[in-house]
């Protein structure tokens, strides 16, 4: 087949996606480490390249609207940039619940631990996982997978729950604690958040492969 | 019940045939595109929908085009009055050497449409009306047609196709000569008169036919491939032709 000109763009916005979405895992990951491991300085480097991840999203938006304008794309074309266009401030507010949790480690990393941070690395992983293999699902446009992604949402949004009343008992029991379990519970709704915003992402990858809106639906 | 429903139509120039079993069924008061690669038969499709072909020797149709339910190819058509039914604007502009004013009468005149010369004149305001030219050439409407713009001059001949009171009007790539104003304005022209008309635009322009139509028609090699929606046919079409050709993999 013959290559054409938005080819080259296409291709152009597909790559910095994921190097996109490659930066946010890796944030996710970081913010974690800096809480469960109390290392405040990787705590700092989240929050220091959080600046990196906005100069992708701004330059990913720049060269949406050059193809939009340029190429006026249609069909799949137009579903693929739109969807990118819609995937990339999804994947920086993700960076931005990271850089939240990296903020909560920073503020309680020198308090005593409240508790073991097990589930709380749990429901991590498990975000992580989740946008790595939405991101995977929309490299390969596979909206079968994406469909299966989005199920494990409840998974997470169930490790919420828990953590949540065990930080409200904790906070009951001892109200002393009350300060760094709120910092905690924070942290939990960071990440449950996060698996929403995965949802989002499979969702687009669903209308991307099948042009059809699966928001709001399920 | 459609405006116009073609059922299994060939044409032929020749022995070449140019347009094999299309059907189609065109609603009223609704603006349809046709787009296609060159040579893909859109054109000569446009042209059946009046007779036009009828104009080029050695050509034969098969197949049938009614009009309100009216055989347009019956041998008891009277083709003057489907051509008046039918009209056509052609992509070159094609103004007569006459006074702005005697363009647009000329149909009316010939057909004796008027009832007298106040009703001509209130006919003709009303077509220069219609074709968005009226404010344009009120005060010269008795200089010569040829001192419009390009733009001008094609709405002119809009306007002249709609002094004789179509139904149904045909457009052959209107804006294709003219430059992005004047297109603009012919695409609002075209939006505004589906109110009282039906339109046929033939165009290679992918972004006018989604600008301007309800329903858009894909040919290739003189067959009709999609017929669709035109939200739909430019977001997610059903046929792969379709989606390689308005995405520019081929034509």
């Amino acid at each position: 087949m013959e290559h054409r000109l938005i080819d080259h763009q296409i291709n152009q916005i597909r790559d910095k996606l994921l190097l996109l979405g490659g930066a946010t895992e890796t944030a996710v990951n970081r913010a974690m480490q800096s809480l469960t491991k109390r290392d405040s300085d990787l705590a700092k480097r989240v929050l220091e390249e959080d600046k990196i991840i906005n100069q992708m999203e701004l330059e990913i938006d720049r060269l949406c609207v050059e193809i939009f304008v340029l190429q006026q794309p249609a069909a799949h074309d137009l579903r693929l940039v739109i969807s990118v266009a819609k995937i990339t401030p999804i994947l920086e507010r993700i960076a931005d619940h990271a850089t939240n949790i990296a903020d909560a480690a920073l503020k309680i990393n020198d308090e005593p631990e409240l508790k073991d941070y097990a589930d709380l690395s749990l429901m991590a992983t498990r975000a992580s996982e989740m946008l790595q293999n939405a991101l995977d699902a929309f490299t390969r446009e596979d909206s079968a997978a994406s469909r299966e992604i989005i199920k494990l949402d409840d998974i997470i949004d169930a490790s919420y729950k828990r953590v949540f009343n065990d930080l409200v008992k904790i906070m009951t029991e001892n109200p002393s604690t009350t300060a760094v379990a709120a910092q905690l519970l924070f942290v939990a709704k960071h990440l449950e958040r996060i698996g929403d915003y995965v949802k989002d992402i499979c969702e687009l990858t669903v209308y991307m492969k099948e042009a059809v809106f699966i928001k709001h639906s399920h | 019940m459609s405006k116009i429903s073609i059922s299994n139509l060939d044409f032929y120039y020749g022995k070449t045939q140019a347009l094999k079993e299309i059907s189609l069924e065109i609603p009223e008061n609704r603006v349809i595109a046709f787009i296609g690669p060159s040579g893909c038969g859109k054109s000569t499709f446009l042209r059946t929908l009046n007779r036009m072909n009828d104009t080029i020797p050695n050509t034969r149709v098969e197949g049938k085009i009614l009009i309100d339910g009216q055989d347009i190819n019956s041998p008891t058509t009277d083709v003057v009055a489907l051509r008046r039914k039918v009209g056509m604007v052609f992509q070159k502009s094609n103004p007569f050497p006459k006074s702005i004013f005697d363009n647009v009468a000329y149909g009316i005149n010939i057909n004796g449409i008027h009832k007298n010369k106040a009703d001509l004149n209130e006919r003709v305001e009303k077509a220069l009306g219609d074709a968005a030219l009226w404010d344009e050439v009120k005060d010269r409407l008795s200089s010569s047609a040829f001192g419009l713009s390009g733009g001008q001059q094609q709405r002119l001949c809009i306007a002249r196709a709609l002094a004789v009171e179509p139904e149904v009007v045909l457009m052959d790539e209107p804006a294709s000569a003219l430059d992005p104003i004047a297109t603009q304005k012919i695409e609002e022209l075209v939006v505004q008169l589906k109110k009282n008309y039906t339109i046929v635009i033939v165009t290679h322009n992918m972004q006018q036919a989604a600008r301007v139509s309800d329903r858009t028609a894909f040919f290739m090699l003189g067959k009709l491939v999609e017929f669709n929606d035109t939200k739909k046919m430019f977001t997610s079409p059903d046929e792969k032709l379709t989606e390689d050709y308005i995405t520019g993999r081929f034509g």
